[in-house]
C-alpha cells in the first residue's frame, strides 16, 4: 500500500543487478527487406525496381546482407558486437491487418483473440506482490496491449517532463488537490457495489504513486548526450532517465510509427530509420556513460514485413519481417537464414518466415530473465542458442 | 434555485447521462416541466429535431475542408455529441460502433470510415434487420473483414463468421457448417474499387454484388436448406432468439449497467422480439423501466462519453469557432478509445477495463482542467447560478450545489468530506459581489475536485 506521500517499498532490484528489457515497437509494418538488405541477391533488384537501395549504398554486414544507408549508428553498434539481426521472424498464417498482427505479437497468441499481454505476464512474474507500480513502464499513448494484464499494474507515461496528476495546477494548490485526490480514492468498505469504486481507488492510488516516484527521474538526471527532439528520442530519453534513477523498472516499452510505406517509401524510410538509428545509439551511449548499459537488452520489432515486389512507389503489407536485439549482453551477429526471394520459396508474394516470434520471446525470457518461458508464450518454440551472454559475464 | 435535489431532476440527470451525453442542472430544470415520458419520447424521436448545422464548422476549420480523415471525422463526431439536438442518435451510433467494431487501421480509407459512421448513425435506431442489411453492404465493414476475397471458388469465412459470432447470435448458437454456409451465401458481396486504394486510399469504394461470383449451390443454414443469399441469412438470423438476447445484452451493457442482470436482459430480449426487432421501442420500454431508473452510476463512462459529457458541462465547444476541436479525438485516444479505430473486431473492452493508470491520469487531468476553470462558459454560469440568490453559503451546501449543477451527481460522504477538509472550508462563504472573486476561485476548486473524483468516472 502506498503511504500518504506515495513512496513504496521497491523490490530488490534497486541496487542489485537485474535484467532490464526495453521494447521498441516500429508501427505500420517496417519493410524489413529494405532494412536488412540481401544486396548480393540479384532477385532483390528485380523485385525492388523503384524502392530498392543501390548496391553501393548498403552498409555491409557480411558478404550477403547489409543495412539501409540511414542506419549508420546501428551499423557501428553492430561492429562493436552489440546487435543481433534476426531475419524472417513471424508466425503461422500471417495476417496482413496491422492491428491483428500487432495483437498477435502483443499477446503471443496467433490462434485466439485474447487481451492479456505477454509482458503483462512477465510483470506478474517479476513482481507478484505488486510492490512496484513501475515494474513496467511504457512511453507513448496508452498502455500497449503487450503490458496489459488485469490486476497487474503497469504505468504508462505520455511524456516524462510534466507527467503528473492535476498538472494544470502548481505548487501549494497542486499539493492540496493531490491530497484531496488521495483521500477521495481511499478504499471503501467492500460490497459488490463497491467493486468498481475499489478498482478506481487502487488505480488512482497506483497512478499517484507512479507519478511521485517518476518525478525524481528528470531532476536527478544529468547527461552529456543530447537526444533529438522527435518523439522516439524523447521516449528513449525518458526511459534512460527512469532507468538511471533506479526505480526498479524491469520492462520498458516505446513505440514509433509511420512505417506503413505504401507510397513514397524511399524518402520516408530513410527519414524514419535515421531517427530510429540515432535515437537507439544515443540511448545506449547515455546508459554507457552512466555505466548502466550492461543489463539492458532492447528488442526492435514491427508487426509484419512488406511484400517482396514493390508497387512502383512503395510496398504493401506482407509478412516475414525481422527483428533486432541490441545491448551489451547480446552476442552480435546475424542469426537465422534470410528468407529466400526465390519465387517458389515465397509465401503468396511475401518472404516466408523461418522462425516463430515466440522463439525470440522464449530466448529473451529464459536467457535474459532466467524465467520459464512456456507458461508465458503458451508452448515450447525452441530458442536461439547463445544469443545472449550470461548475466554474470556481461 | 433550490439545492435540495428533487427526485425528478436527479432521474432526468440519469436519463440524460445514459440516453444523451449528460446535461448541467440548468438544462435539466428546463426539461423537467415536460415530464419524464415526454423527454424519453423526444429523445427517441430524433427526427423531430434537425441535424446540426455544420456550415460554420466548415468555415472556421477551413484547414479541414474536405477532410474525411478518421481523426477529423471522430472530432466532428465528438462535436456532434456535444451539440446535437439528436443525442440518442449519436449515442446509438457509439453503441453499434463498439459492436460492429470496424477500424481505420485496416480499412485505411477515410471516406469509407466516414460513411461507415454515418450508416451506424442513420440506421442505428431503426430495425435491426435493416441495420444488418446495411452493415453487410458497408464498404468499410466488407474490407475490414475481407469480403473482397470471399469468392464462390474460394470462400473467405471472415465476415460470415463474425456476423454470427460478434454481430448477432453469439458463440454456441450455430455450428462450423453454419459459418461455412453463411460465408457462401455472402460470396459475390464485394467492393468496387474504381481507383486503386493505394497509395493513399482517398477514393471511396462502393458495394457491388457480383452475381457471377456468387455461390448458387444449396446451403444448409440453421437446419434450413436452399440457395440462400446474404439477405436470406440475415432474415434467418433475426428470427433466432439468440439474436434477440445478444442484442439485449449489448443494449443492457451500453445503457444500463456494467454488471449483467439476466432478468432485465430477458425482458429487453422479449420486448425486442415483440417489436419485430425495432430498436426504438425497445429503448423506450427500457428507459421507462424501473431497472433502468434504479441503475444510477452503474457504468464506467467510455472515453467518448467522458470527453463529450465533460465538455458539455464546461460549456466548451458549443461554438464552432472554438480552437482545439482536433484535441478532443486525441483526448479520447489517450484515454483508450480512438473512435473509428477500435483495437479489434471485438471492439473495446469496456467497464472496469476503461480504467488503467495512464487512462485514469488522462481522465482526471482532462476533467479537472476543464471543470476547474471558471473561464469556461459552463463553469462561469454554474458559479453565477449558485451565487445568484444568496449572499452567503455554507461549505456543505456549496459542495451539494456543485454536485447538483454538474447534472445532479451523487458522491460518497467520504468524498464530500475530503473536499471540504482539504480545501479548508469551514466558515460560510461570501458570494455577494463583494466576495465574488474569492468565491469564484473556491467554487472552481470544488468543481475541480468533483471532476477528479472516482464518482465522476461513472454514469
Amino acid at each position: 500500500m502506498p503511504s500518504e506521500n506515495g513512496t513504496r517499498r521497491l523490490d530488490g532490484s534497486r541496487d542489485g543487478r537485474h535484467p532490464v528489457f526495453a521494447v521498441l515497437q516500429l508501427s505500420g509494418g517496417n519493410d524489413f527487406l529494405n532494412t536488412v538488405i540481401p544486396y548480393a541477391d540479384p532477385l532483390y533488384f528485380d523485385y525492388r525496381k523503384t524502392v530498392g537501395i543501390p548496391d553501393g549504398q548498403v552498409l555491409r554486414l557480411n558478404d550477403r546482407l547489409g543495412l539501409h544507408p540511414a542506419m549508420g549508428p546501428i551499423k557501428s553498434l553492430f561492429d562493436q558486437g552489440k546487435v543481433a539481426v534476426i531475419p524472417g521472424v513471424g508466425y503461422p498464417e500471417p495476417d496482413r491487418s496491422h492491428f491483428r498482427s500487432m495483437d498477435i505479437w502483443h499477446t503471443a497468441e496467433p490462434a485466439r483473440y485474447i487481451s492479456e499481454g505477454w509482458l503483462g505476464r512477465v510483470i506478474r512474474e517479476l513482481d507478484p506482490k505488486k510492490e512496484n507500480v513501475l515494474t513496467g513502464v511504457s512511453f507513448g499513448s496508452g498502455l500497449p496491449r503487450a503490458m496489459y494484464l488485469p490486476g497487474t499494474p503497469a504505468t504508462s507515461v505520455s511524456q516524462l517532463e510534466g507527467y503528473g496528476l492535476m498538472t494544470s495546477l502548481a505548487g501549494a494548490r497542486q499539493r492540496q488537490a493531490l491530497k484531496a485526490f488521495t483521500r477521495m480514492y481511499m478504499p471503501v468498505e467492500f460490497d459488490e457495489a463497491a467493486m468498481i469504486l475499489n478498482h478506481l481507488g487502487q488505480t488512482g492510488r497506483d497512478a499517484l504513486a507512479a507519478v511521485d516516484l517518476l518525478k525524481v527521474a528528470p531532476t536527478t538526471y544529468e547527461s552529456r548526450i543530447e537526444y533529438a527532439s522527435d518523439p522516439l528520442s524523447q521516449s528513449l530519453k525518458g526511459i534512460a532517465q527512469i532507468h538511471l534513477a533506479r526505480l526498479g523498472t524491469r520492462i520498458f516499452y516505446a513505440e514509433f510509427g509511420g512505417f506503413d510505406v505504401h507510397g513514397n517509401e524511399v524518402a520516408t524510410q530513410a527519414k524514419l530509420w535515421g531517427i530510429v538509428s540515432r535515437a537507439i545509439n544515443d540511448f545506449f551511449a547515455d546508459l554507457q556513460a552512466h555505466n548502466a548499459a550492461d543489463d539492458v537488452v532492447m528488442l526492435v520489432f514491427s508487426e509484419f514485413g512488406r511484400r517482396v515486389r514493390d508497387n512502383g512507389n512503395g510496398t504493401d503489407h506482407g509478412s516475414g519481417g525481422g527483428a533486432f536485439l541490441i545491448g551489451e549482453r547480446v552476442n552480435g551477429g546475424v542469426y537465422a537464414e534470410y528468407p529466400s526471394l526465390e519465387p517458389s520459396k515465397q509465401l503468396n508474394g511475401d518472404l516466408r518466415f523461418n522462425n516463430d516470434f515466440r522463439m525470440l520471446y522464449t530466448t529473451i525470457l529464459e536467457e535474459h530473465f532466467g524465467m520459464p518461458a512456456a507458461p508465458i508464450v503458451n508452448g515450447n518454440f525452441g530458442r536461439f542458442d547463445r544469443l545472449l551472454k550470461p548475466l554474470a559475464a556481461a | 434555485m433550490t439545492i435540495t435535489v428533487s427526485t425528478d431532476i436527479s432521474l432526468i440527470g440519469h436519463l440524460m447521462r445514459r440516453a444523451a451525453f449528460g446535461a448541467p442542472a440548468s438544462e435539466l430544470e428546463a426539461l423537467a416541466g415536460q415530464g419524464y415520458d415526454a423527454i424519453v419520447n423526444d429523445l427517441l424521436h430524433s427526427e423531430r429535431h434537425p441535424r446540426l448545422e455544420e456550415d460554420l464548422l466548415e468555415r472556421y476549420h477551413s484547414e479541414h475542408a474536405g477532410d474525411l480523415s478518421y481523426q477529423w471525422t471522430s472530432s466532428r463526431w465528438l462535436y456532434r455529441m456535444i451539440n446535437t439536438a439528436r443525442p440518442l442518435e449519436e449515442k446509438v451510433a457509439l453503441m453499434w460502433h463498439g459492436t460492429f467494431a470496424t477500424g481505420a487501421s485496416k480499412v485505411i480509407n477515410p471516406p469509407s470510415m466516414n460513411a461507415h459512421y454515418e450508416m451506424l448513425r442513420d440506421y442505428g435506431l431503426g430495425n435491426f434487420r435493416v441495420l444488418l442489411q446495411k452493415l453487410s453492404r458497408d464498404p468499410a465493414m466488407l474490407f475490414w473483414l475481407d469480403q473482397q476475397t470471399n469468392h464462390s471458388a474460394a470462400v473467405n469465412e471472415n465476415y460470415g463468421r463474425e456476423l454470427l459470432e460478434l454481430f448477432s447470435m453469439g458463440r454456441g448458437n450455430y455450428t462450423e457448417d453454419d459459418v461455412r454456409a453463411c460465408a457462401r451465401a455472402f460470396t459475390g458481396w464485394t467492393l468496387d474499387q474504381v481507383i486503386p486504394r493505394y497509395p493513399h486510399g482517398y477514393y471511396p469504394p462502393r458495394f457491388v454484388y457480383r452475381e457471377e461470383d456468387h455461390d448458387h449451390g444449396l446451403k444448409t443454414f440453421l437446419g434450413k436448406t436452399g440457395d440462400w443469399n446474404g439477405d436470406d441469412i440475415i432474415d434467418m438470423i433475426v428470427e433466432q432468439p439468440a439474436t434477440a438476447s445478444f442484442v439485449a445484452r449489448k443494449v443492457f451493457g451500453f445503457f444500463v449497467s456494467d454488471e449483467p442482470d439476466n432478468a432485465v436482459i430477458s425482458d429487453i430480449s422479449r420486448s425486442f422480439q415483440q417489436s419485430g426487432y425495432e430498436i426504438r421501442p425497445v429503448l423506450g420500454h427500457l428507459f421507462r423501466s424501473d431497472a433502468f431508473k434504479k441503475a444510477r452510476f452503474k457504468r464506467v463512462k467510455s472515453p467518448a462519453e467522458f470527453v463529450a459529457g465533460t465538455e458539455r458541462l464546461a460549456g466548451a465547444h458549443r461554438e464552432a469557432h472554438q480552437f482545439g476541436l482536433d484535441g478532443l479525438s486525441e483526448a479520447t485516444g489517450l484515454m483508450g478509445q480512438q473512435l473509428l479505430n477500435p483495437p479489434t473486431v471485438e471492439g473495446w473492452h469496456t467497464g472496469r477495463e476503461w480504467i488503467d493508470s495512464s487512462f485514469l491520469v488522462q481522465r482526471v487531468n482532462f476533467a479537472s482542467d476543464r471543470l476547474g476553470n471558471p473561464a469556461n462558459p459552463g463553469i462561469a454560469s454554474v458559479i453565477e447560478r449558485i451565487a445568484s440568490d444568496r449572499t452567503t453559503i455554507n461549505p456543505d451546501d456549496l459542495i451539494e450545489a456543485c454536485l447538483y449543477e454538474m447534472g445532479a451527481l451523487e458522491a460518497m460522504d467520504a468524498t464530500k468530506q475530503a473536499i471540504k477538509s482539504e480545501l479548508e472550508l469551514a466558515a460560510p462563504l461570501d458570494c455577494s459581489q463583494h466576495g465574488r472573486q474569492e468565491f469564484t476561485g473556491i467554487t472552481a476548486d470544488v468543481l475541480r475536485l468533483i471532476a477528479s473524483s472516482r464518482e465522476f468516472q461513472l454514469a
